[in-house]
């Protein structure tokens, strides 16, 4: 911690002496409320926060660099490491650039595992942010009810792809296979008593006096703050913003399931809570119609140039053999092009910005985090708050570092 | 999607304009970058009001090497376009953090990554690499490896850098197939440079 105190020596005559009192304190980079390793310089007016200044970067692992010297294939596995609370829906965003470029049909039940997913991975996201966000001003009780929950959704996801966290189960052109027999029945399961639990936590935050002393009215953005802050998901839908990707621009099957888009409407922290509690009552009913539109079929593209054949036809097609080993060797070309593909990440517009020069390799490959826009606003947000209040508004803004530093 | 390209062709300043795979993309020149900017935003036939991702794109055989990127969105009319400008490791490209805030840190970043200068940026300091950093590591002439790596001393007590030891040197595996990566046989040189001369005539 550094202080800096700045003090006129007392005059000669009898006048008052007015004394500044200015400390600067070095919030992080290991602080529990920090969300990681941020780095925050406030500059404080006693309890007063006067200017925040993020230093990020300290998480930085140049996977965008690291992506330039993979294969298509190969740099899937670092959309998981990026933001690790939602890692299917950044899968999402690369395999949607990569089958712009390349022209790939993606199969309806692929796209219909996408859509169950992505909103798996949203109820996912919200349970560790308004959980951990509650432990932060103090409640303790709501993520240790959360992580129970979350405990469930990981399963779904272990059952899926064969791991809890980093999947690594979206494919150019598909997923990687599929869903497991009688997981979408333990799924529809989870999604009739999961509603109880959401009522329950309500109850433990939403009325709460503690809970609306610290969150209403905190970090408060208009709509016109927010949308030139370049604010995106629940944090621009609290701001009275009425944008979703799912809805303005529909991609994998989210024109054919019925849902609302909660809008807040004071763009304080209580709202941007608010907004992700109406959001997973929204996932489940979008789950609910995943399983039951979903019909059989196949879950990744029959052309063997961007998928591998199945094992059987391996033993058997010659041409099945060369196709697989060509895949996992040298991996498919994309055509020249670029193109910024996105997604509604549950933390907001997460995009891959993708050129291809025609190579088995990107040429380029820029990860829009969502959480860096976010994040840049604190200074704004916390201008005039209590030190406590920019806790808060930080739990509020839902950030990952891992997504945040690349 | 063709009248919003047809319409950003019209603006001065605007080199190209059109629709690449489905996206708007329009080239624009350094000078008139921040009038077409402000346009893009308060024109009510464009009203981007986001910047949603600004990003720098490394072509080190152009002359112009870097490219700067700008994915802007507007919610309103819920359409999106990407402007292109195109400049070198000395030029600057004036800074759009006045048109909207968010590009500050999407600036610092390009600026800490590429080397690409901003001009009328108020705070370009590098933003995700290590405090004294130096080089710009996204440039395709900055090795995957970078320069010096860090550890904890046990004897000096403290976290020193050191120039990068690679037990094993780093595999760079060329999958081109002889078939297309060769493109000049042994004794088949003419022909190979006429095709080149070809080539060259094609696109000038």
């Amino acid at each position: 911690m550094t202080e800096t105190i700045i003090s006129k020596p007392a005059p000669a005559d009898n006048r008052r002496t007015v004394e500044i009192d200015s400390h600067a304190i070095n919030f992080g980079p290991q602080h529990p409320a920090a969300h990681g390793v941020l780095r925050l310089i406030l500059e404080m007016d006693g309890e007063v926060v006067e200017r925040a200044d993020p230093h990020i970067g300290l998480l930085h692992r140049g996977t965008e660099k690291l992506i330039e010297y993979k294969s298509y294939l190969q740099a899937n596995a670092y959309f998981d490491r990026l933001d690790y609370v939602s890692p299917m829906a950044q899968e999402h965003a690369y395999v949607r650039a990569i089958e712009h470029l390349a022209a790939i049909d993606v199969p309806e039940r692929a796209q219909w595992i996408r859509t169950l997913f992505d909103e798996i991975t949203r109820v996912l996201n919200h349970l560790l942010n308004l959980t951990t966000y509650a432990l932060d001003v103090g409640a303790i009780t709501p993520s240790l009810w959360g992580f129970e929950e979350r405990e469930k959704l990981m399963e779904f996801y272990e059952a899926a792809s064969g791991a809890r966290l980093h999947a690594n189960y979206y494919r150019p052109g598909g997923v990687n296979r599929d869903l497991p027999a009688g997981l979408a029945d333990r799924i529809a399961e989870w999604a009739e008593e999961f509603p109880k639990f959401i009522d329950d936590l309500e109850e433990l935050l939403t009325a709460n006096r503690i809970w609306k002393q610290r969150t209403v009215d905190i970090g408060v953005m208009s709509a016109q703050q927010a949308l030139a802050w370049g604010f995106s998901g629940p944090c621009l839908r609290a701001s009275g913003v009425p944008w979703d990707l799912r809805r303005a621009q529909p991609y994998a099957m989210y024109d054919r399931v019925q849902f609302n888009v909660a809008v807040g409407r004071n763009g304080d922290c209580y709202d941007r809570y608010l907004v992700r509690m109406v959001e997973m009552r929204e996932s489940v009913k979008i789950i609910k119609q995943c399983l039951a539109l979903m019909k059989p079929g196949p879950v990744k593209t029959l052309d063997h140039k961007f998928t591998p054949p199945s094992r059987a036809e391996m033993k058997r097609s010659m041409e099945a053999l060369i196709h697989h080993f060509k895949l996992y060797t040298e991996g498919f070309h994309v055509p020249p092009g670029a193109t910024y593909a996105a997604v509604e990440s549950p933390k907001g517009e997460f995009a891959v910005y993708l050129v291809a020069d025609g190579t088995n390799r990107p040429y380029r490959c820029k990860i829009r985090p969502t959480g860096f826009a976010h994040l840049q606003a604190v200074d704004v947000m916390a201008k005039r708050h209590m030190l406590a209040d920019a806790v808060a508004i930080i739990g509020s803004l839902d950030i990952v570092f891992g997504e945040i530093d690349r | 999607m063709t009248a919003l390209a047809e319409q950003m062709g019209g603006l001065a300043g605007v080199a190209s304009a059109g629709v690449e795979l489905g996206e708007v993309v329009a080239r624009v020149r350094v000078e008139a970058l921040i009038p077409v900017m402000l346009t893009l935003r308060d024109d009510p036939r464009f009203a981007f009001e986001q910047l949603m991702d600004l990003c720098g794109v490394d072509w080190p055989e152009r002359g112009e090497r870097f490219e700067v990127v700008y994915n802007l969105l507007s919610v309103s009319l819920n359409q999106r376009i990407r402007i292109i400008v195109a400049t070198d490791a000395t030029t600057p490209v004036p800074s759009v953090s006045g048109v909207w805030p968010v590009a500050t840190w999407w600036e610092r970043e390009a600026w800490d990554l590429y080397g690409i200068v901003f001009s009328g940026q108020p705070d370009l300091r590098r933003i995700l690499t290590d405090y004294g950093f130096e080089g710009h590591p996204m440039r395709k002439d900055f090795p995957l490896s970078g320069y010096v790596q860090v550890r904890y001393d046990e004897d000096r007590k403290q976290v020193v850098y050191e120039p990068v030891k690679l037990t094993q040197d780093f595999r760079n595996f060329d999958f081109l197939s002889p078939w297309e990566a060769i493109t000049s046989l042994p004794g088949d040189e003419k022909a190979h440079a006429a095709r080149l001369a070809a080539e060259k005539e094609a696109k000038p």
